[in-house]
């Protein structure tokens, strides 16, 4: 298993290097010119070539790379144009909001989408099977920030039962900072009625943001359980007089869990891309708001910061599902 | 005379010539017939072709494609006359929704196409060549892989600048490395396979190799995932629309019309209401065909 764990890492660090080589690779090719953009927009002659020495922007490639690597490890990631501070504190800022409600979402995509891939296969083909198969079918194909705008019209609008968008209310305090997540702090300092506020505003974010997660989750669970449920171990325990109850949530999910989990990984992609919808629908602000923002503004170093930062936190949770896979499956931790 | 006529009577006719495709055919539509799910898909992308197609021609109020002001008559709720209502300037809702299934498809086409185009020979040469060039393929596909697309995408506007074009050239940008690692797993698996050894051992080149034995035997799983990832790639370019970073209003393109919809909420609702159902139901047929035809082209998938 430490072996297992040790090529994993090391796999992560190469990978990281390609997502750095891509971010370098896009900062290089954009039309403007890389120095100008450093020195900011009113700039002149002098001041842009002084930034093309300091920055490095003279010397050849791969030692511009080094260099992008050194500034990146030392925590320069450049300037916001529009919020005028640094990258790289505007990024400790907005990352823990977009942690939290992407978490918050994976928590109700598996929570709501394993009972209801099994509860479609075992009365497959029945009713229920295809009421929760229009969920599956229509959770893909439906856009997530027409969703989220639908979501805000009827449930916060229409019923009033959800805030509109927003972490919490303007005139609340966010409780001082331990862990910059809200909804964790909120509840270490003993502050329930922010901790409840904070709830009640993730909660619509967070339903639009898992429907296609939870879409795909349900759909391979079922397959998975299918096939699982027509094993001979399954038949056999079934003629040992086992309840369904644990023939079905004992013996069988165990099995179909892993497909499922690999699943849950290849979908984290996803709800990183839909995190930047539903966070620009719902005010959020977390760091797909700011990256939009800067896009919008051609603000360079802002998206490239964001790129980094959402294609890490991707990188690290596949890290962690595979460890978790390897765990459960010796056959995945012997054959790399 | 008489011996051409002969002839023609010995020599097999076209069906018989081609009797074993036809019988496949034949299979594949029955199966594609019984599928309730995958002919509604059929019929939605079927009305979403021919929308696009004649559009122009069938839409109520053409000139409001883009630029027309009727001030008059803004922010009218749906009726008879503007069946999905108007917007701001007094433009209709609908016309502007049949005219967006234009763009819509040439997104979708290009964005897949490209994709295709890029990832479908890497993908051979990676499986067919092996060795470090294989290698040098697979793993930048994979660093590829690691990054959630869309937000690759908006770093790729960001650097190019928002507008419908670079919006499509980012995502081309971030769809092929699917197709290099469909290919690549097909092409290894048929590499070994007899017939393919067998006209290796006969002098047959590579290239006739890879253009005659195993390229046509990848057709059907890359035909499948295209088919998904047209629908993947319209939610792909609704979403930049939507974000500002893709087409620009006033084009008629679904998502860019939602960005400026929104503002407009909850009282004109039917402004945003109906090019997300647009966006909705034509991504849902382009899954439901996908699906099909992988259940009749991917025997392992046949119920």
């Amino acid at each position: 298993m430490l072996r297992f764990t040790l090529r994993r890492a090391v796999l992560m660090v190469f990978m990281l290097l390609g997502l750095l080589a891509i971010t370098f690779t896009i900062s290089h090719i954009a039309p403007a010119d890389p120095a100008a953009l450093a020195a900011g927009p009113d700039a002149d002659r002098a001041m842009i070539e002084r930034y093309r020495v300091e920055y490095g922007l003279d010397r050849p490639m791969y030692e511009q790379f080094a260099i992008y690597l050194q500034r990146l490890l030392t925590g320069n990631w450049g300037k916001s144009i529009h919020t005028t501070r640094q990258v790289w504190d505007d990024l400790v800022t907005y990352f823990p909001n977009t942690f939290e409600l992407v978490m918050f979402s994976i928590l109700i995509a598996v929570a709501l989408g394993v009972p209801l891939g099994v509860v479609a296969a075992v009365y497959q083909n029945r009713p229920i099977d295809h009421t929760i198969r229009i969920l599956t079918v229509s959770g893909v194909a439906l856009p997530m920030f027409w969703l989220g705008l639908m979501a805000q019209l009827y449930f916060a609008l229409h019923l009033g039962w959800f805030p509109l968008g927003g972490r919490i209310e303007m005139m609340t305090d966010p409780p001082q900072a331990i862990t910059h997540l809200l909804l964790v702090d909120s509840l270490l300092r003993g502050q329930f009625s922010t901790f409840v506020e904070g709830l009640h505003h993730i909660v619509l974010p967070a339903v639009a943001l898992c429907f296609p997660a939870l879409a795909s989750i349900i759909r391979v669970n079922r397959a998975e359980m299918l096939e699982t449920l027509n094993q001979d171990y399954i038949v056999n325990a079934r003629a040992h007089g086992l309840s369904t109850f644990r023939i079905v949530a004992v013996y069988a999910l165990k099995n179909a869990m892993l497909p499922t989990m690999a699943m849950i990984g290849l979908r984290f992609g996803w709800m990183l891309g839909g995190t930047v919808l539903v966070e620009t629908v719902f005010d959020w602000p977390g760091i797909g708001l700011y990256a939009v923002q800067a896009a919008i503004s051609s603000d360079f170093e802002p998206i490239m910061g964001a790129t980094i930062v959402l294609g890490f936190f991707f990188m690290m949770t596949n890290f962690v599902i595979d460890l978790i896979y390897g765990i459960l499956d010796p056959r995945v931790r012997e054959q790399v | 005379m008489a011996a051409g006529t002969q002839d023609a009577a010995l020599a097999p006719s076209f069906a018989e010539r081609h009797a074993g495709t036809i019988r496949a055919l034949r299979l594949y539509a029955r199966t594609f017939a019984r599928n309730g799910s995958a002919m509604l898909g059929l019929a939605i992308v079927l009305l979403f072709l021919t929308t696009a197609a004649i559009g122009p021609w069938i839409v109520p109020f053409p000139e409001d494609a883009a630029g027309a002001i009727h001030l008059d008559i803004k922010l009218q709720p749906p009726d008879a006359v503007h069946w999905f209502g108007t917007d701001e300037v007094g433009n209709d809702v609908f016309t502007r929704v049949v005219l967006g299934t234009r763009v819509t498809l040439q997104i979708a086409c290009i964005v897949t196409g490209v994709a295709m185009l890029i990832g479908v020979p890497l993908g051979m040469i990676a499986g067919f060549v092996g060795g470090w060039v294989q290698e040098a393929i697979m793993r930048v596909t994979d660093v590829f892989l690691s990054v959630p697309g869309l937000v690759l995408a908006i770093a790729i506007v960001g650097a190019l600048g928002p507008g419908i074009v670079n919006a499509m050239l980012a995502l081309s940008l971030v769809w092929w490395p699917g197709y290099v690692r469909l290919v690549q797993a097909k092409t290894l698996a048929l590499k070994n396979e007899i017939y393919v050894q067998a006209a290796r051992s006969m002098g047959a080149s590579s290239l006739r190799i890879v253009f005659v034995h195993i390229l046509p035997n990848c057709t059907s799983p890359i035909m499948v995932k295209a088919s998904m990832d047209m629908g993947m790639a319209i939610l792909g370019a609704a979403s930049l629309g939507f974000l500002g970073l893709g087409a620009q209003p006033p084009f008629p393109e679904w998502g860019a019309m939602i960005s400026v919809a929104r503002t407009y909420l909850p009282d004109w609702w039917w402004y945003s209401f109906f090019p997300g159902v647009a966006i909705a139901v034509t991504v849902l047929g382009f899954n439901l065909l996908g699906d099909g035809l992988r259940d009749i082209l991917d025997p392992k998938h046949r119920e």
